[in-house]
């Protein structure tokens, strides 16, 4: 379901960053603005070289300094342009995942998805997804630093 | 037991087979015991204790230990052998400057639970079967094992020494144990639920450092919180993020490599339940990728530097109760 | 602290139309370490460039940032813009705001807004960068064809023409792919194996050429330069140097009822076969599966008739290392199965044919040899139906979403070939359209419908059902006169769509090149880069990368070609300078992050230290090969305490580009 950015009705901006490899998913989204796809503005995309770069320290620091909710994007598994990275990214993220659920923090939050350089629409409609989910369960407060508050 | 294991180093000294010891001392009360390096036969003789309060995972000390000149003897209860089987598979221990004497072990003590339970003076500790003779300045009590117990020894994993040069006493079995009872109570809660326990627990948390500083997973030459360029450095939890931000990362970096010895708890000055984070990573390692037992096998691979082509996705946890 | 320069470009409308770049400018120029923040039109014009040249030099910038589109589109050319002025070309970031921003968003001060947010975190980031050089690793002067069509011919004949060795690898037993098994090509009508045989022949011939026939590619490692590559040369139980392709172990082999694959199984062949008179090593091959000899060790009669003594029932297969310095990928196409289209009872009828099959009785050589009969009963057809679209253009899930692009013009040459030979057979083509864009196509298409009667019918043919006596009963809409058809054909030929061949997946992974869902290779750019992939030192030639004709085949394998000679011709490659590194003051030498390491990249030396008593401690610490390391940072987060980090992405980069976006 696309978010039509010009009649949104909720007054709760998340903030989404966005993992992306530069092989696959960054060149996914590319795509996307090629072929003029909308997703939410409140998503902004942090280019890295592989998933498998992502570092649980990052995730946390996005949601300590205000995001609301964190997802990262890769190549298929098996697609990965190092072979391998996207499967340590994987196993990582499903162990961080459950972690963070462990403690309490929305499993809704935190997402990977896999998403080919082929496949803008699927990027567009993913970030709309996890949009709308992020805006459910509204601003990030249980993994959020009482100093970067706005 | 104590005296058999101080004849057997003291023979090992004097045969020159060893030139140090890595035992055990008594501080002041008997049951403060701090991990101490013996040179000699008299030391040994006059300070090397062995008792059910020695529940000190002796395994990180020789990381420093077996760089030092010479050989060095040390005893490992079996669930210590697995961290020194796992510091070995990371070479942090040269293996053959190490001679590794195995002990049993029925099982050890927690002193604030005998304190708790209103044994007060305590000089000594005699372990048979499944009570604890506790003597004290007024006198001695029994106390039954399951009262008294160390939180991890309650769910002993195993019983097996998987590394020794020599036994004292039998080797043991591998133990079936419900150790991720408690992981799974704390799973099938709500969120909410979870978020105050965890809430209530590591609000305490003083960045004492004493889990990190006891663990054996935990022997970076620089720890990610003391490293300027990480990003993550810090020396005290300033907010509520912090005091989950550091036991996160720490839980995620000791993933796959935490033999589950449960010193951090023990270690805690706060008593936080630190073992059911890191059994959470386990018993999730076990689900998810298959069961692995860190420090079991020297040449395993950690399943954290491992993949299948078919493994679970993260998404994974949506099909999960408990939120 | 760093002097930044941030440049905004306009890219004409396409930001400048959705963002307010003036603003994005202004709202930068506070941004710690700025020293100058503009904008301008067209940023990677000459003009645009020199701006940033020129800024760069007048307030001795350390660092720049420029806001535009995709740096998988300009990144290269801003950091040679950087070089130009003196500043290293990684000090330099982009801030994506056009394909992840202004052509996203359409609301102005939203996009504006994100805008400014993007900017700040490439101001984060460079603020935090460090001059990177870049390091050179050899090159392998040796290329690698992966498929022996005439996609594949080609390229390792312009390769081999410039000097440079090349390998083709082909896993039928002949090279000649698809063409081999055409008769006449269009727009000219030539014959296909007078055009293509004399290629075969010369790249069997050519010095620089070595073919692998009936060989795979079982494995590929290394990276553009240096690739490393397992051929699997499967056993022919025939010594390849040695026969002559007399074709006498044919002629005797009592096995004569195997499916011939050249004709698509419209006849058969013995199973020790030669599959074309023209094949290319015309070497005869032993069909494991069917020959009795190898099957339960009776038999042996080819290698009697041998008098070459060519026959050997022991061979195994073998693998062959050989390495190169770059791989072409020409693995070519197949009809797609008709399995979900019943409708046109294609299983149930001999007489419902593919074009290709068609293509194959046409040909001479073919299994009737080039008469035109109904393959059921040998009678020769008076109604000829052709079903265009089979597969194509498809939006049901039974077939393909694309046009397989060659179908409309051969179907054309079909008709024109049937009606000039037969003029008393009736033939009738449904369409949805007519696409004929190439030169001399249009033309070509008209000369069937004007000059040779072709009844051209724009509809869609519903169902196709045989009849009691062997006919075909087509049922058609005609969208133009708006009316139901019913034709009694003889026969029915269905314009199939292509798609890539089924090998082309696991070489994808193999080769790590990108492929699409469609299962083509997906290039580097769609239009600037068509025949790379964006995995460095791959290169796409033919069919695997998109439907196309021969005279297209032939342009994308010359251009394959000179890319590829562009690469070999080097002698040698600058390397990616955002390799690993080790903090050896910090690492414990736990030894994790070597297995994770895709590449080998990572080793263990033994290092002295000073302690701080002065006394030396030896400590095993880790060490990155910067020429192996491709940067992908799996060894990062497998380091626990940041020993390990990224240069260009390092852990305070990433960061700070948090830090900026959250704020």
């Amino acid at each position: 379901m696309q978010i039509n950015e010009t009649s949104e009705i909720s007054k709760f901006k998340p903030v989404i960053v966005a993992f992306c490899c530069n092989w696959c998913s960054y060149a996914g989204a590319d795509l996307a603005g090629n072929n003029r796809l909308n997703y939410p503005a409140d998503v902004k995309i942090i280019r890295l070289p592989c998933s498998c770069r992502v570092n649980p320290m990052f995730i946390l620091r996005a949601f300590q300094k205000g995001a609301d909710g964190v997802i990262i994007c890769g190549c298929h598994p098996g697609d990965c342009h190092y072979t391998t990275g996207n499967y340590y990214a994987r196993r990582r993220m499903t162990i961080l995942f459950s972690m963070l659920d462990y403690l309490g923090i929305d499993r809704g939050r935190t997402r990977v998805e896999w998403v080919s350089a082929a496949e803008g629409a699927k990027f567009a409609a993913t970030m709309n997804d996890f949009a709308e989910t992020v805006i459910k369960l509204g601003p990030n407060k249980r993994l959020g630093d009482l100093r970067c508050r706005k | 037991m104590q005296e058999i294991m101080k004849q057997r180093a003291s023979v090992l000294l004097q045969e020159g087979k060893v030139d140090r010891v890595l035992g055990w001392q008594a501080g002041v009360f008997v049951y403060d015991i701090t991990p101490s390096v013996f040179t000699n036969a008299e030391d040994l003789d006059h300070g090397f204790v062995y008792n059910d309060f020695c529940g000190n995972n002796l395994s990180k000390y020789l990381v420093k230990e077996s760089r030092k000149e010479g050989i060095i003897a040390v005893f490992l209860k079996p669930c210590d052998t697995y961290s020194f089987n796992q510091l070995i598979k990371e070479n942090r221990i040269l293996r053959d400057k190490v001679y590794v004497i195995g002990i049993e072990c029925g099982g050890k003590a927690d002193i604030e639970k005998i304190k708790a339970d209103g044994i007060r003076g305590v000089t000594g500790i005699t372990g048979e079967d499944d009570t604890y003779i506790v003597d004290t300045i007024y006198g001695s009590t029994q106390v039954s094992k399951s009262r008294v117990l160390l939180e991890r020894c309650m769910n002993c994993k195993s019983k097996k020494h998987v590394v020794y040069d020599e036994l004292i006493g039998d080797d043991g079995e591998v133990q079936v144990t419900d150790r991720f009872d408690m992981v799974e109570k704390l799973e099938k809660m709500s969120a909410d639920e979870r978020f105050e326990f965890w809430r209530g627990e590591l609000s305490r948390c003083i960045r004492c450092n004493a889990c990190r500083n006891v663990c054996p997973a935990c022997t970076c030459e620089k720890c990610v919180f003391d490293n300027d360029d990480s990003g993550v450095a810090g020396k005290a939890s300033a907010d509520t993020f912090e005091e989950n931000m550091y036991h996160i990362i720490r839980a995620f970096h000791v993933a796959g490599r935490c033999t589950d010895c449960g010193e951090c708890s023990r270690v805690c000055p706060q008593n936080i339940p630190l073992h059911l984070l890191n059994r959470k990573g386990i018993k999730d390692i076990n689900e998810y990728f298959g069961a692995f037992q860190a420090g079991e096998d020297c040449e395993a691979i950690s399943p954290m530097t491992a993949f299948t082509k078919e493994d679970v996705e993260p998404g994974t946890l949506h099909t999960k109760g408990g939120n | 602290m760093q002097k930044i320069g941030v440049f905004v470009c306009h890219c004409g409308t396409n930001i400048a139309g959705t963002v307010d770049v003036t603003a994005v400018a202004e709202a930068l120029k506070s941004e710690p370490g700025v020293v100058i923040s503009t904008d301008y039109p067209y940023m990677c014009s000459e003009s645009g460039q020199n701006i940033i040249i020129n800024a760069i030099r007048e307030h001795n910038l350390t660092g720049a940032v420029i806001c535009s589109c995709s740096p998988r589109m300009h990144e290269v050319t801003f950091r040679k813009t950087a070089t130009a002025a003196g500043l290293n070309p990684y000090m330099l970031e982009i801030a994506n705001i056009r394909e992840q921003c202004s052509w996203i968003h359409k609301d102005m001060p939203t996009a504006t807004a994100k805008a400014i947010v993007l900017g700040k975190a490439a101001i984060a980031k460079v603020n935090l960068n460090v001059p990177l050089i870049a390091g050179e690793s050899p090159v392998t002067k040796r290329a690698l064809v992966i498929g022996g069509g005439i996609a594949g011919i080609q390229t390792a004949l312009d390769i081999a023409e410039a000097g440079f060795e090349v390998d083709i690898v082909e896993k039928s037993p002949t090279i000649g792919g698809k063409m081999a098994q055409m008769d006449k090509t269009f727009p000219t009508l030539d014959c296909a194996a007078c055009i293509l045989t004399p290629k075969m022949v010369e790249a069997a011939q050519h010095e620089n050429i070595k073919i692998y026939s009936y060989s795979e590619v079982a494995e590929v490692k290394g990276f553009v330069g240096n690739f490393t590559v397992k051929i699997k040369k499967k056993a022919r139980y025939v010594k390849e140097n040695i026969c002559t392709g007399c074709g006498a172990c044919m002629e005797k082999c009592p096995q004569k009822k195997v499916s011939n694959e050249f004709n698509l199984g419209m006849n058969n062949r013995s199973a020790i076969y030669i599959p074309f008179a023209q094949a290319v090593p015309k070497v005869a091959t032993i069909d494991p599966d069917y020959c009795t000899m190898l099957k339960s060790g009776k038999c042996g009669i080819c290698a009697k008739v041998c008098t070459a003594n060519a026959i050997d029932y022991t061979q195994q297969d073998e693998y062959i290392e050989e390495k190169y310095g770059a791989i072409v990928a020409a693995t070519g196409y197949n009809p797609i199965s008709l399995e979900n289209y019943d409708e046109f009872a294609y299983s149930q009828s001999r007489d419902v044919v593919t074009s290709l099959e068609y293509e194959r009785i046409l040909n001479a050589a073919g299994p009737t040899d080039g008469k035109l009969v109904r393959p059921s009963d040998g009678i020769h057809p008076h109604t000829i139906v052709f079903i265009q679209c089979v597969g194509s253009r498809d939006t049901s899930g039974c077939g393909k979403q694309y046009c397989s692009k060659v179908c409309c013009m051969y179907t054309a040459k079909h008709a024109m070939l049937t009606r000039e030979k037969y003029p008393d057979t009736d033939v009738y083509v449904f369409y949805i359209d007519v696409r004929t864009p190439g030169k001399n196509f249009d033309e070509f298409y008209r000369r069937a419908v004007e000059d040779y009667d072709v009844h051209y019918i724009k509809g869609m043919v519903g169902k196709v059902a045989p009849d009691a006596n062997g006919k075909l009963m087509v049922q058609a809409s005609d969208l133009i006169s708006n009316e139901q058809l019913h034709i009694t054909a003889d026969m029915v030929v269905l314009a199939t769509a292509i798609e890539p061949d089924k090998s082309a997946r696991s070489l994808a992974t193999m080769l790590t090149a990108s492929m699409d869902t469609n299962d083509f290779f997906t290039e580097a750019h769609a239009k600037l880069r068509p025949v790379e992939s964006p995995t460095a030192g791959i290169f796409l030639s033919g069919m695997c990368q998109g439907p196309k004709d021969i005279p297209e085949t032939v342009s994308q394998a010359g251009a394959a070609a000179v890319k590829v000679i562009g690469l070999l011709a080097k002698n040698k490659l600058t390397c990616n300078p955002c390799v690993a590194h080790s903090d050896e003051q910090l690492c414990n030498g736990c030894s994790s992050c070597e297995k994770v390491c895709p590449y080998g990249a990572i080793t263990y030396i033994d290092k002295e230290f000073k302690r701080p008593d002065r006394t030396i401690a030896v400590r095993r610490v880790a060490s990155v090969n910067a020429a192996v390391c491709q940067g992908c940072g799996a060894c990062t987060v497998t380091c626990p305490s940041g020993a390990m980090d990224l240069d260009g992405f390092s852990n305070r980069q990433i960061m700070a580009e948090v830090d900026a976006i959250c704020r």
